[in-house]
């Protein structure tokens, strides 16, 4: 499986856009696919402060359901409201129409943490 | 510290384990089995079974044969249904209980013959069935023969099973009733076919031997692929039978369950002759009422009320959720829980509670879908 290049990650399978001062998040197309059928995403109210590495929502599949955890500390500026009557978009698109949430980071270095694609690759590759 | 002589414990495979990993499928280990969980997704294989066809491997399953003149009649000493007025080439849904009316597993009794039945159990309880039977058995006339591991089964379900079999089979299919089963060939192989399933179609149960399974795996799957039918894993297998209302042991059933509990009292035939096991403790449930009623919820909103989650009436708890689901069907969720009498009414709002939120529930007769023809 390739992974976007141009996109910052967890080894919580959840992926980061920078731009600007904020971040798009996601999860993964390997998360969304072990997930298999999303019906429901659970997101939080914009204006939230994020404490980085804790839960902020939840994505349920038919099978199971798991936590998202905040990938970078910093406030909700948005959240992709289309989820709520279209979770599936999250299995379609995990890259686009699939996002979950923006956050205004304040500190940029916090991305250092992230990994690229390549190592997020090697641990998809690793099961 | 691990024991370094014990190695993991053994996890069979079905004949099909190739031909499943052929096809993509996510394998997953099951109640001692590796079997297929979902081949493309949940959703789209339980929509085939509703919309088309389905092909299920369930060879997993236990089959556990009792035979010999007195059969029928151990056999009703043995189970709370009553076999021994299963005419030949019929079937019957039943429960193997404990001595204090809790449920061992549920099965389906098929007559074989007059002195022949095949009991089929839940692959995790196959094992135990079969030691209680045999232990039920002793000094009757019946011999029990555990073909298990000596039995393929194949399912196929929904509307367009009969078109998928029809040609493949000798079997008057026309003439084979909901849970009837006869002797045949399906492809050339010796079979057992029955009309019975667990999804809530028309569908039919193909048995074999063992070493033909893939063989009449193959066969059907050309005629099921011929009608955009679908091999189906064990996750729409759930949320085919959850729809359908369907208990599923470890769920709904358990040892400390009886099947009044879980609305099954039909199952139990107290009128008939003679001693059964788990008799006189179900006559005291049938009389005085189950303390807890097994309920169909339809839940508010997309979170899934999965097994375990508490219900709640008012500020009182009144049970737990056995089973949940988002049901594909209705397009939201739906669950199963079990709660107290005086709440069981259909129309009642309960409240399921799903990661500390508090969701409101309102209960639904069974089963959530019925097909309608």
């Amino acid at each position: 499986m390739t992974v976007p290049t141009d996109l910052r990650y967890t080894p919580d399978h959840e992926w980061v856009r920078l731009d600007g001062d904020e971040v798009t998040v996601g999860i993964t197309q390997y998360a969304a696919d072990q997930l298999g059928d999303i019906v429901f995403v659970e997101l939080p109210d914009v204006g939230r402060s994020l404490e980085r590495g804790k839960p902020f929502g939840v994505v349920e599949s038919v099978k199971a359901v798991s936590d998202l955890f905040a990938p970078v500390p910093g406030a909700v500026t948005a959240v992709n409201e289309a989820l709520a009557s279209g979770p599936e978009l999250v299995n379609s698109d995990p890259y686009g129409e699939g996002w979950m949430i923006r956050l205004s980071v304040a500190d940029g270095a916090e991305l250092d943490d992230l990994l690229d694609a390549s190592a997020y690759d090697a641990i998809v590759a690793a099961g | 510290m691990t024991d370094p002589s014990a190695g993991p414990p053994t996890v069979h495979e079905t004949p099909l384990a190739a031909r499943h990993e052929a096809l993509g499928a996510r394998m997953i280990e099951f109640a001692g089995w590796r079997m297929p969980v979902q081949y493309t997704s949940i959703m789209d294989e339980h929509r085939a079974v509703r919309e088309r066809v389905g092909l299920f491997d369930l060879s997993h399953m236990g089959e556990l044969w009792v035979e010999g003149v007195e059969a029928a009649a151990a056999l009703s000493a043995a189970l709370v249904s009553d076999p021994a007025h299963l005419a030949v080439g019929r079937a019957q849904y039943s429960m193997i209980c404990a001595p204090d009316g809790g449920v061992i597993d549920d099965l389906i009794v098929y007559r074989l013959a007059d002195d022949r039945f095949m009991v089929v159990a839940n692959a995790g309880n196959a094992t135990a069935v079969s030691d209680a039977l045999a232990e039920r058995l002793v000094g009757t006339g019946a011999v029990l023969d555990d073909h298990s591991l000596a039995t393929g089964l194949v399912s196929v379900q929904g509307p367009r099973s009969v078109d998928v079999l029809r040609s493949l089979t000798d079997v008057d299919l026309d003439g084979l009733r909901y849970y009837a089963v006869a002797d045949g060939e399906v492809a050339g192989i010796a079979a057992q076919v029955a009309r019975t399933g667990y999804t809530g179609e028309d569908g039919f149960e193909v048995f074999v031997d063992w070493t033909r399974t893939g063989d009449l795996w193959d066969a059907l799957a050309e005629r099921v692929a011929a009608v955009d039918g679908r091999p189906v894993g064990l996750g729409a297998r759930d949320t085919l039978r959850l729809e359908a209302g369907m208990p599923l042991y470890g769920n709904e059933l358990d040892r400390d369950t009886t099947p009044y509990d879980a609305g099954l009292g039909r199952v139990v035939k107290l009128d008939k002759p003679g001693p059964f096991v788990g008799r006189a403790a179900l006559e005291k449930v049938a009389a005085d009422g189950p303390t807890r009623r097994l309920v169909g919820l339809v839940v508010e909103g997309r979170g899934i009320a999965r097994h375990g989650h508490p219900v709640h009436a008012g500020e009182r708890r009144t049970g737990i959720v056995t089973s949940g689901t988002h049901s594909p069907s209705l397009g939201r969720p739906i669950a199963m829980a079990y709660v107290a009498p005086a709440d069981a009414e259909p129309g009642t709002v309960l409240d399921v509670e799903i990661r500390d939120a508090r969701v409101p529930a309102r209960v639904v007769p069974l089963p959530f879908y019925r097909r309608s023809t």
